[in-house]
């Protein structure tokens, strides 16, 4: 079991703040995958990768990255901060 | 080192009436964040999101790269969330040094790194609706120079 998280306009348009889901996708790639071919609202909010942001276990990374063990993982857009 | 992450406002005058008082400080440099209206006026709030503990690590790693990177005394970083209404403070950032180059450069450095590496996001809420803030490119070039 992961916890997937959205925030910001992800979290929108996916319509929840958190998910826990059962998987079997060894990367984070992988695990988008899965998630859009779930529904067509998870396949618009993960059509454009270079609009998303990914962070596994609360640290940023890659859509390469491997969900090895992973409790966490959360998808945004690019961050406003400041 | 100071990171704190909240939703109510902060005294800027209190923050920096305890802050760099070790010895050995030489200079202080604060700079604070405010919501700032639109161009063409009309903005009723900024909500702003974040990613409660990733937010706070995010920071304090920030933080750690400065302290390594320019000889720093002390440093703090005040982020706010939630719903802002135009004029108050977002955030601050706050570094003391022996000198004052280490002092801007390490502000800088925190404020360029804070806009596009700390989970926040910002919404700007108008009469018309609502809509998120997009990242901006030059801030990620901003983070080019360090």
């Amino acid at each position: 079991m992961i916890d997937v998280l959205y925030f910001a306009w992800v979290r929108e348009r996916i319509g929840m703040p958190k998910e826990r889901i059962e998987t079997s996708a060894t990367t984070v790639a992988e695990l988008v995958e899965e998630l859009r071919g779930r529904e067509e609202r998870y396949d618009a909010a993960f059509a454009d990768l270079s609009a998303l942001r990914v962070a596994v276990d609360q640290q940023l990374t890659d859509f390469d990255a491997a969900l090895d063990g992973a409790r966490e993982v959360a998808f945004f857009p690019p961050m406003t901060g400041g | 080192m100071t990171v704190r992450v909240q939703s109510e406002t902060f005294d800027f005058a209190a923050e920096v009436a305890g802050f760099g008082t070790e010895p050995g400080v030489g200079a202080v440099v604060t700079f604070t964040g405010v919501v700032r209206d639109l161009p063409e006026g009309g903005l009723q709030a900024m909500e702003i999101e974040h990613y409660p503990g990733m937010t706070e690590s995010a920071i304090a790693a920030i933080e750690a790269e400065a302290v390594s990177r320019w000889h720093l005394l002390d440093c703090l970083v005040v982020h706010r969330h939630g719903r802002l209404a135009p004029g108050e403070p977002i955030m601050m950032v706050a570094t003391a040094a022996p000198h004052r180059g280490d002092a801007f450069a390490a502000a800088e450095f925190l404020m360029d790194y804070l806009k596009s590496r700390a989970p926040f996001w910002k919404k700007e809420i108008t009469a018309e609706g609502a809509g998120w803030v997009a990242a901006k490119d030059e801030d990620e070039a901003a983070l080019g120079r360090w």
